[in-house]
């Protein structure tokens, strides 16, 4: 098969246990993002890709060959360190060409390759420059010039924007995800700020404490978290706990929500998008679905509303635009509607 | 913001260095100038006179094939020394705190050691009765005991020797402050681990590999037992005529000619070696 598969990958620095066992697939020409909080282990996946780190158990597969003992500079894939690691002692042009030089293409190639990279990154006419006089963001392209001038099958990134500052930040982006596309390559980027792996991903792996907790495009992340901590973590979420109290009802203190995808019995905890919570003056007939609450205070940020709500004890958030704001003020009782499809049953973490 | 000394006491801290220096350092030096200029009395010890008559005698073909063994010889052993350093040292900064500890004290040990002793310790090892011929004997390498002293190999062992442990504690911080994503970032790229070395460590060191060299270098231009230990007369070095000329022929102008000679080359040298140095940290 095609792609990049991890088979009950495990990593043990000593006792410590840094990622814990791991299946999970990558398919070909996708654009992944290794998503989690620092020290929870991405960096330690993304090396043992690249076979920088060897993994405790279990194997690594590419397309369906075993590269689990195969040597790093026998796997030909292409990787942009944190620090970009470019070597000072040579310029643009010799950094780039390093991979070409030391499998002896001629000196002729060598140079049109750079040229044809240094476009690629948007950096043309730099090969004679000497590394230490690039700025932060020229660096950046070339160390990614120099990962992708073996043309590889993998590319990987870690924390590659870390270093750039917000603004360009977001251009590089969108500018790496265009690179992507253009180049059809399956890329790995290591990355712990959400809304980087929102704009960029295909696919976003989310991990805490050495385990991945879900696989899925951005959008079903944001929308089907699959635990609290996946919905925590990616964007705000109001966490609801309640006891099933019949088929797709679930008493929770103040009343009684709806669900799709409830179990028969138990205790299940729900996310709830404050943006898809919605408030109306007055409280309210107590149905399933809708529970009584009083306003904290509201937080008006123009262009979104934030409305603090106590309900039945517990702190809600909720958001709204300014044309659907109702007309509420601090103290007022109101009703606190969560729409079924927007309880998102959580799994354990 | 940084405050400017005004007073006499502001100055008053470096008085102590300063004394030092000048008491240990810069009088006995002027001294040794001063010596250098003055005339040998036959038979007595010298006199004042200011003659150029020991820098004249120095630059006889005798004097100067010395010095051109000298130097080639400093030159080999510093080659030498950082050729085994290096590596050496470059597997020592990757290995766990506690071995590079244990080892670091070797090498200090090492270090301690007095040139006598590292010359009768190698003259013993290299001598026919007890040396390590034998233990090639042993192993069928050699037909029958030889002795391997005194000769140019064993004057370069024993400095080498001697060298080795001060080439790697002076490379040592260079080794360890440089990032180890450059040689991974090599592997990736498809080099094997010599090629990333010899193509990534040395480049990137090149500053720091100068400047030790010029280090070992002027350490080893100044031995002067090891080669009267382990060497022939034809091994002698400057400094060990230097000794010859100030102790046993009670030339002291003579000497101190020689000597401030050797001084003038050694401080051109650790100043090329700072020049160096300081062109890296700007970089
Ligand atoms: N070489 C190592 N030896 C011991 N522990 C390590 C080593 N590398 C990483 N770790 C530990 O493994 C955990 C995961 O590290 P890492 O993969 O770098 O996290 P992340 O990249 O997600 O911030 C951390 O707790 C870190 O301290
Ligand atoms: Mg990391």
């Amino acid at each position: 098969m095609s792609g990049l598969v991890f088979e009950s990958i495990v990593k043990k620095f000593g006792e410590f246990t840094a990622v814990h066992e791991t299946s999970l697939t990558i398919p070909q020409g996708k654009f992944v993002c290794l998503l989690g909080p620092s020290g929870c282990g991405k960096t330690t996946l993304l090396r043992m890709i690249a076979g920088l780190e060897a993994a405790t158990a279990g194997r690594i597969l590419l397309d369906g060959d075993d590269v689990t003992r195969i040597p790093t500079h026998k796997r030909d894939f292409g990787m942009v360190f944190q620090n970009l690691a470019l070597f000072p002692h040579l310029t643009v042009g010799e950094n780039i060409a390093y991979p070409l030089r030391i499998r002896g293409v001629s000196k002729s190639d060598c140079l049109a390759a750079v040229k044809r990279l240094l476009d690629l990154v948007q950096l043309p006419d730099m090969a004679g420059r000497p590394v230490s006089k690039l700025s932060g963001g020229q660096k950046q392209r070339v160390a990614i010039a120099r990962a992708l001038a073996l043309e590889p099958k993998l590319f990987l990134l870690d924390e590659p924007l870390s270093a750039l500052d917000a603004k360009l930040r977001e251009s590089m982006q969108i500018e790496l995800k265009q690179l992507q596309q253009k180049l059809g390559i399956t890329t790995i980027v290591v990355t712990h700020d959400q809304r980087e792996a929102m704009t960029m991903a295909d696919l976003v792996v989310v991990m805490s404490q050495g385990k991945v907790h879900q696989v899925a495009p951005p959008v079903e992340i944001y929308r089907k978290p699959k635990d609290a901590f996946v919905a925590d973590f990616i964007g705000s979420t109001n966490l609801i706990s309640g006891r099933i109290s019949g088929s797709g009802k679930l008493a929770v203190p103040g009343g009684t929500l709806l669900a799709d995808d409830l179990p028969a019995t138990g205790d299940v905890t729900l996310s709830v998008r404050p943006e898809n919570i919605r408030v109306t003056a007055g409280s309210g007939d107590n149905t399933p679905g809708c529970l009584a609450g009083e306003v904290s205070y509201i937080r008006d940020l123009g262009a979104s509303i934030e409305m603090y709500l106590s309900v039945a004890g517990q702190q809600i958030t909720a958001i709204t635009t300014p044309s659907d704001r109702p007309d509420i003020a601090a103290g007022d009782a109101v009703s606190v509607h969560f729409p079924k499809d927007a309880c998102v049953v959580l799994g354990d973490a | 913001m940084k405050i400017k000394p005004r007073t006499f006491s502001d100055y008053a801290t470096i008085g102590f260095p300063a004394g030092m220096l000048m008491v240990f350092f810069v009088i006995p030096f002027g001294i040794m100038i001063a010596v250098s200029f003055f005339q040998r009395v036959q038979g007595a010890f010298y006199e004042p006179a200011f003659v150029f008559d020991n820098y004249a005698r120095f630059l006889t073909s005798f004097f100067g094939g010395i010095l051109g063994f000298s130097i080639g010889l400093a030159a080999l052993v510093a080659v030498v020394s950082v050729l085994l350093a290096f590596p050496f040292t470059y597997i020592l900064t990757r290995m766990t705190r506690r071995t590079q500890v244990v080892w670091l004290v070797f090498l200090l040990s090492v270090l301690s050691l007095s040139e006598v002793l590292i010359g009768f310790g190698w003259s013993t090892l290299l001598s026919r009765t007890a040396g390590i011929s034998n233990l090639l004997v042993a192993l069928g390498v050699l037909d029958k005991p030889m002795s391997l002293s005194p000769s140019f190999g064993a004057v370069m062992t024993g400095m080498v020797y001697q060298t080795f442990p001060y080439t790697v504690l002076v490379l040592f911080p260079a080794l360890s402050r440089l990032d180890p994503s450059l040689v991974e970032v090599a592997r990736t790229l498809g080099s094997g681990p010599v090629r990333s070395f010899l193509n990534v460590v040395v480049p990137a060191l090149r500053n720091s590999i100068v400047s030790t060299l010029i280090m070992v270098f002027v350490f080893a231009l100044g031995c002067y037992l090891l080669p009267q230990l382990l060497g022939k007369p034809s091994h002698w070095t400057l400094s060990v005529l230097i000794t010859d000329q100030a102790i046993y022929q009670s030339n002291m102008p003579f000497a101190a000619a020689m000597a401030v000679f050797l001084v003038l080359v050694s401080l051109s040298l650790v100043a090329i070696s700072l020049l160096y140095g300081k062109k890296e940290n700007a970089a």
